[in-house]
């Protein structure tokens, strides 16, 4: 029965993956044992996106199944698991720019690979970058910007992070329309990812996991 | 008459610009005039791929970038016409390139005021005065509205989208479909919301707006007209999209349209085939309008991983295609704009009628794309907005000089940035102009 919804999940059947949940739900089933078969289904999803046997479509359908599933089984939730994560990310799309598809695929990829995301929404400024990273001392932050106008923003915001006495405490990666490996230069950030995957495999390559 | 003798025919009154009131135009000087149709001939001979032009044309495609180095504020640009105007201008004067596209990019920013537009946001309504506008991708089209789109789209568009994106236009959801007009009989009956405030407030609004928009297109109209009488062509004859960027960018938005293709395949294939002779319709009149063949086609939600081949096949490419042929058949010369990579979808889109299409490349492989996509058509680009804004003048030059060997190669190649740029140093902008006139001569 679990290795079904891990499956079936994986595969993106989405009335099969209701239809299990439910029945689970109504035999008793614990709701928390759910939903860490969701959490492995999606993991195997996140492995075919790298793998390149799933896109961008195959990874929001997969988050909007789960959650529907959320809402299925949140109600019936009496303790909190504590989930083991394999370390912190600060994403958010940089000052002056509104855009958000590319930065939300990036925290959706980090989170179901198991790490623990804080997203800062869009049009963040530097000193919310520098906040948060001393908040929860994340080892990794994402810049995000579609528009050139962005450049400087990444700019300004990795200089905040050395003001603050941060910079060797962090691994700095950028992404986004016209974000390049000229442009990571020029802000003097770490690294430049093209796309999920390699946000993905930059912040495991830092963390580990 | 044959797709061929309409674009020749077209490229033939490109060759003969009149004033408005029909007469020829006069141009300001001889070297203006010989200037203004060596570069229509030299943008003929890339489209066409039939004889290699006298050297590679080279095109400035900017959104921000004339009103920034010219020291405005976006929101100037976006309020003041006459400085727009006067910035661009200028902006064509310095550089100098073949052809532009017109000084349209900022648009008249009282205008979607005057309609509480909410599918942007731009400075002073969301925006810092010094930054462009920027989309709110939004669900603006429920999951649920297909058969409404598919059975009427006028209908639906007035009804129910204009009035979700254009605060001013609520009174639109209160009107009955034109097509109830048919005899006698209860015709006036049609026309009561006419008579109700909140319709009212609606065409209030509409002719306020339409005021404005006559008012800036006056003034980017009248540079438009003074440019080539200055030897520069403004090539861009209007703009239209593929039916999936239709439905993705503006209608269900890039997660509402992912999840319809596993929800309800068939409804949203079935829309885009509806929109099909709608957008093939859109550039065939802007283009007749405007006497520009040169229809420009924004590409977004088909780039590399938005979507796996099988997706891009079934979903993205039959009916963008369909627009494209559509166009061609009309005259039209489709002018797509590949935004991003769109390296893994050469190979198919290559499939398009020889010398009846030009590209704009971003990001994509300029040497991979001329191996496919350029056999049969003509590619503009692709220097990057990063290169332009912060590499040197050498760098830029290099880069031109590896795209005139390789794209540039036998023709079919045009010069041109990659991405619509804001930021960028001048001096780059001005050295891949100036190293294309000089380099790009074909022996």
């Amino acid at each position: 029965m679990a290795k079904d919804l891990v499956k079936t999940l994986a595969d993106l059947k989405e009335e099969e993956v209701l239809e299990i949940v439910q029945n689970r739900l109504n035999a008793g089933d614990d709701p928390l044992r759910i939903l860490d078969d969701a959490r492995r289904a999606l993991e195997i999803v996140g492995k075919r996106f790298s793998d390149c046997e799933y896109f961008i479509p195959d990874l929001v359908y997969s988050g909007e199944i789960l959650k529907r599933i959320t809402d299925m089984v949140k109600p019936k939730i009496t303790k909190t698991a504590e989930m083991k994560r394999l370390g912190k990310v600060v994403v958010g799309t940089v000052a002056g720019d509104i855009h958000d598809i590319g930065k939300d695929i990036v925290v959706f990829m980090l989170d179901v690979n198991g790490f623990e995301v804080f997203d800062l929404g869009i049009d963040v400024p530097a000193q919310k970058f520098v906040d948060k990273i001393k908040e929860t001392n994340s080892k990794v932050v994402g810049l995000s910007g579609f528009l050139t106008l962005a450049f400087d923003s990444m700019k300004e915001t990795v200089e905040a992070i050395k003001k603050a006495g941060l910079r060797d405490k962090v691994k700095i990666m950028i992404g986004g329309g016209q974000i390049d490996d000229l442009v990571k230069g020029f802000a003097g950030a770490d690294a430049y990812g093209k796309d999920a995957m390699e946000a993905f495999k930059l912040a495991k390559g830092w963390i580990g996991g | 008459m044959t797709a061929d003798e309409k674009q020749e025919a077209q490229f033939q009154k490109l060759l003969t610009p009149k004033d408005p009131e029909g007469n020829d135009l006069k141009f300001q000087s001889k070297e203006a005039e010989a200037t203004y149709k060596a570069s229509i001939t030299r943008i003929k001979d890339a489209v066409q791929l039939k004889k290699t032009p006298d050297r590679v044309p080279v095109t400035l495609l900017p959104s921000m970038f004339p009103f920034i180095n010219a020291g405005m504020t976006i929101q100037e640009a976006m309020y003041d016409y006459d400085k727009t105007v006067a910035a661009f201008r200028k902006f064509i004067l310095e550089y100098e390139p073949d052809m532009h596209i017109g000084a349209a990019h900022a648009g008249p920013g009282k205008f979607y005021e005057i309609l509480d537009y909410k599918l942007y946001k731009w400075p002073g309504h969301g925006i810092a005065p010094e930054y462009s506008y920027q989309c709110v991708e939004g669900e603006y089209m429920k999951a649920e509205e297909y058969d409404l789109l598919i059975t009427d789209p006028s209908f639906y568009f007035r009804n129910f989208y204009l009035p979700r994106v254009f605060g001013a236009l609520e009174g639109f959801t209160m009107l009955p479909p034109l097509t109830g007009i048919l005899e006698i009989y209860g015709v006036a009956f049609n026309f009561i919301p006419y008579a109700l405030p909140p319709v009212q407030g609606t065409f209030k609004a509409l002719f306020e707006a339409g005021a404005e928009a006559l008012k800036w297109a006056m003034a980017i109209g009248g540079l438009n007209g003074e440019l080539t009488t200055l030897g520069f062509p403004n090539i861009l004859g209007g703009f239209t999209k593929g039916p999936f960027d239709v439905i993705g960018d503006t209608l269900r938005g890039t997660r509402g349209i992912m999840l319809d293709m596993y929800r309800q395949p068939d409804k949203l294939l079935k829309a885009m085939e509806a929109l099909v002779p709608i957008m093939i319709g859109m550039g065939i009149g802007a283009s007749q309008q405007t006497g520009n063949p040169q229809i420009f086609m924004p590409l977004h939600k088909g780039a590399d991983g938005f979507l796996s081949d099988e997706q891009f096949k079934k979903f993205y490419w039959p009916t963008f295609k369909a627009v494209m042929v559509g166009l061609i058949e009309g005259g039209c010369i489709p002018f797509p704009a590949l935004e991003g990579h769109w390296g893994s979808r050469l190979k198919v889109i290559q499939d398009i009628p020889r010398g009846k299409t030009m590209w704009m490349v971003d990001q994509t492989d300029m040497a991979k794309a001329k191996e496919t996509l350029g056999k049969n058509a003509c590619l503009i680009g692709n220097v990057s907005s990063s290169m332009l804004r912060l590499s040197t003048p050498d760098e830029v030059k290099a880069y031109c000089k590896k795209l005139i060997d390789t794209a540039g190669k036998g023709g079919g190649f045009i010069m041109g940035n990659g991405a619509f740029f804001d930021e960028a140093k001048p001096e780059n902008v001005k050295a891949m102009v100036d190293f294309t006139k000089e380099y790009g001569v074909y022996k």
